[in-house]
């Protein structure tokens, strides 16, 4: 049990520094805040084209 | 609630006997490193010197800072807490904030630094990698990430300028636009330097492309925003790209088309630069940057490991009589140029780049950020402290024949081992010419840059620890290791330049400005490209390898960075009445004024034709004129005079911008001590914070 706890905790870790679950966690916030206006969230790929997009307008990376 | 962070008082004995405990360690550890003389040394005191170091300055004097000097304040919401947006802005677990910013400030700087500063020996880059990172480097990380987040997560520029005024502002601003031409140029010139006439090398750097564009179509239109699986098969082909490179270099047709010379591969490499930089950022620069975070981290990590498993003995003197300024890897003397060789991994400006802007947007809690951005940089001089290790544990004979150019130790085989023997450090052909075999290579004499030295370090102490008789499969692991992040470091650095470029040219000719026209993102790239080209191809040419002419140049141009960072953070605390305070980022600061202004007053002046830029024209245009060149040297020669005059110009450049801006803060402070007019402080309102902590702290 406690262990299974860590391992889904390192996975979960590591889903996130990576932005594997940022769709996720994007829909999730959506649903949180925007649930009730007449709209739809992006989908999948038009999510992760423009969070691509916003990522790399800026200095990203260092010596 | 309500209570700030507070040092909390060691009342528990036990506390006090297990911090009693580690300064004794860390104490007898630092000494016997500085004491030792004769007897080699093993690496395993350096690590734990540096765990001690790390340890207490992390424990107390962050603790100090957070508490008494900045007085972060857990109830007071973050921007990510106000304007959480779901992307830009999002309230993230600290250890997950703490990854993102370690993987954007470690980059190849404090790999390559340490290793051209090892030429020093090993004592002098040793101890300002320990003491300039908890004095400085880290101080100025934490205080730029607190007043940036203090600030809605304002760019340091914006910063400037909002509290120094517009003078601040400007320089600045085109201070990070020079530095990115410079870091540029240099770290191309060490991916050159590692492929020059390595079929084995450039293949498989070559490979890195093909793959890298598979995974961004992967994760773009075959499972969008799959990255971990992405990065999988990305690392996957990516070790066996290694692999291939071994067979390409052992096919006799093949090998030929991999083969090329350092001005070739340099031209190569900006022809690439100009095209990464037009392709859309997920064809390319994204899927790499992936790769290569992964890569980078797992490589430290392992690194990490296989010294403390091993514990090689450093076999480099404390010191070398290079300190005296005749160092043939760079010229000029210990003081002041090992504190500008390394600058990352003991306090590197860019760093404030990231700290302003990029991490702040993701504080869940202003306590996080002493973890943030103080532990962060603790991490990357820890990176430093491990490449000075595989710099040092190297045959000091066999490091000088990999890093001294041919324009100091002579162009053949025989004459560099004779000149190297001369200086006390004994190598011989035979071992040179093994050691080259063992790597896959065909020569390692005079590829200056530092990553084949390294290459050849890490390949070392991983075939050790993890596998004996892969000596070659390490050493291209390794070189393909660095190229991958250098590259990236190349095309996002390009990019950013670029969006600078348009954003100062959008106010001459609006339509330049706007960032997604095409005929200006071509032009501005092509200006950004053809600048860092122009150091990158002249680096290459230059006999004197380049390196030292650039580094010392990239060093200044980075402490000058830190120095803008400092003159910010001395500022706000004078401006927030902590007057008695400012010492703990005015004691840096002026530190790096100090080095910053006797590298850049030597670099301009120095009689020595090795470390002054002037002089070494003066000889250069003197030799050409009496006709004393050999007919080989006689076309590039102009070219050279011309480059120096550059080069000394950028450094005037630097020097001046620094002293400006210190001048200038001196003003504003001034001003507000007095009471008279200036800048107001910009800090947004407090807001308290409504994030229940178990939620957000998970």
């Amino acid at each position: 049990m406690n262990n299974v706890y860590w391992w889904h905790k390192l996975w979960s870790g590591l889903r996130q520094v990576s932005g594997d679950d940022a769709y996720e966690r994007y829909l999730a916030h959506w649903q949180e805040r925007h649930a009730h206006e007449d709209r739809q969230p992006l989908d999948r790929k038009r999510f992760f084209k423009a969070e691509q997009a916003r990522k790399w307008n800026g200095v990203r990376r260092c010596c | 609630m309500g209570q700030p962070t507070a040092v909390r008082t060691i009342r528990q004995p036990w506390a006090i006997l297990l911090w009693t405990a580690i300064s004794i360690l860390g104490a007898s550890a630092v000494g016997g490193i500085a004491l030792s003389r004769g007897e080699t040394i093993n690496s395993l005191w350096f690590i734990v010197a540096a765990v001690c170091v790390y340890a207490i300055g992390y424990r107390f004097y962050s603790a100090f800072i957070a508490a008494k000097v900045l007085v972060l304040d857990p109830t007071r919401a973050t921007p990510a807490e106000r304007f959480n947006d779901g992307r830009d802005f999002v309230p993230t677990n600290k250890w997950v904030v703490f990854g993102h910013h370690f993987a954007a400030i470690a980059g190849p700087g404090p790999l390559i630094g340490p290793t051209l500063a090892a030429q020093f020996g090993y004592l002098p880059g040793t101890l300002w990698i320990l003491i300039g990172a908890v004095l400085g480097g880290c101080v100025q990380d934490f205080v730029t990430l607190f007043f940036s987040t203090r600030r809605n997560g304002r760019s340091l520029g914006q910063m400037a300028r909002d509290e120094l005024g517009p003078i601040g502002g400007i320089a600045a601003l085109i201070g990070v636009m020079m530095i990115m031409v410079i870091l540029i140029a240099v770290l191309g010139l060490v991916v050159v330097n590692a492929m020059k006439h390595s079929p084995w090398a450039t293949s498989t750097v070559a490979a890195t492309i093909p793959i890298a564009i598979l995974i961004g179509l992967y994760m773009r239109n075959v499972r969008p925003g799959r990255v971990l699986e992405g990065t999988l098969i990305g690392v996957t082909l990516l070790l066996l790209a290694v692999a291939g490179g071994g067979w390409i270099d052992h096919h006799p047709t093949l090998r030929v088309w991999f083969d090329y010379d350092g001005p070739t591969l340099a031209l190569m490499i900006i022809a690439y630069g100009f095209v990464a930089a037009v392709a859309p950022v997920w064809l390319l620069l994204a899927p790499r940057d992936y790769l290569s975070t992964f890569m980078k981290i797992g490589t430290v990590i392992a690194l990490a490991v296989a010294i403390v498993i091993l514990r090689p003995d450093v076999q480099m003197p404390a010191l070398t009589q290079f300190i005296d300024g005749t160092g043939p890897i760079f010229g000029g003397t210990l003081f002041p140029f090992v504190f500008i060789t390394i600058a990352c991994g003991a306090i590197s400006g860019f760093h404030s780049l990231i700290a302003s802007g990029t991490t702040p947007k993701l504080l869940a809690n202003e306590r996080d950020i002493r973890f943030i951005g103080y532990g962060a940089m603790m991490m990357e001089s820890f990176v430093a402290i491990m490449a000075m290790i595989a710099a040092t544990v190297l045959d000091p004979g066999v490091y000088f024949a990999i890093n001294s150019p041919t324009g100091v130790v002579g162009a053949t085989a025989a004459e560099a081992v004779a000149k190297i023997s001369s200086w006390g450090f004994p190598v011989t052909v035979e071992q040179m010419e093994l050691l080259a075999k063992e790597m896959g290579e065909e020569s390692l004499f005079a590829r200056t840059g530092g990553a084949p030295s390294l290459a050849v370090g890490m390949a070392s102490i991983f075939s050790r620890a993890f596998g004996e008789g892969m000596l070659a499969m390490w050493y291209h692991f390794a070189i393909m290791f660095e190229a991958l992040f250098i590259l990236t470091t190349l095309d996002a650095g390009t990019r950013v330049g670029r969006f600078m470029l348009q954003d100062l040219l959008g106010n001459v000719v609006p339509a330049l400005g706007r960032t997604s026209w095409y005929p200006s993102v071509l032009f501005t790239s092509a200006c950004v490209v053809s600048a860092w080209g122009y150091f990158l191809y002249m680096g290459t040419i230059d006999p004197l390898g380049g390196i030292n002419s650039l580094w010392p140049l990239f060093g200044i141009s980075n402490q000058m960075l830190a120095a803008i960072a400092l003159c910010v953070g001395t500022t706000i605390l004078v401006k927030s009445g902590k007057l008695r305070y400012a010492w703990v980022t005015g004691l840096p600061l002026t530190w790096l004024v100090i080095i910053t202004t006797s590298a850049a007053w030597e670099k301009l002046f120095s009689p020595e034709v090795r470390i002054g830029f002037l002089s070494h024209a003066r000889d250069l245009a003197d030799k050409l004129a009496a006709g004393a060149l050999p007919p080989d040297k006689l076309a590039s020669a102009p070219h050279l005079i011309f480059n120096d005059r550059l080069d000394a110009a950028l450094t005037a450049f630097f020097l001046i911008a620094t002293w400006v801006l210190v001048l200038d803060m001196l003003r504003v402070c001034y001003c507000a001590v007095r009471g008279h007019k200036h800048p107001p402080l910009s800090e947004a309102p407090h807001v308290p914070s409504r994030l229940v902590e178990d939620w957000v702290r998970d």
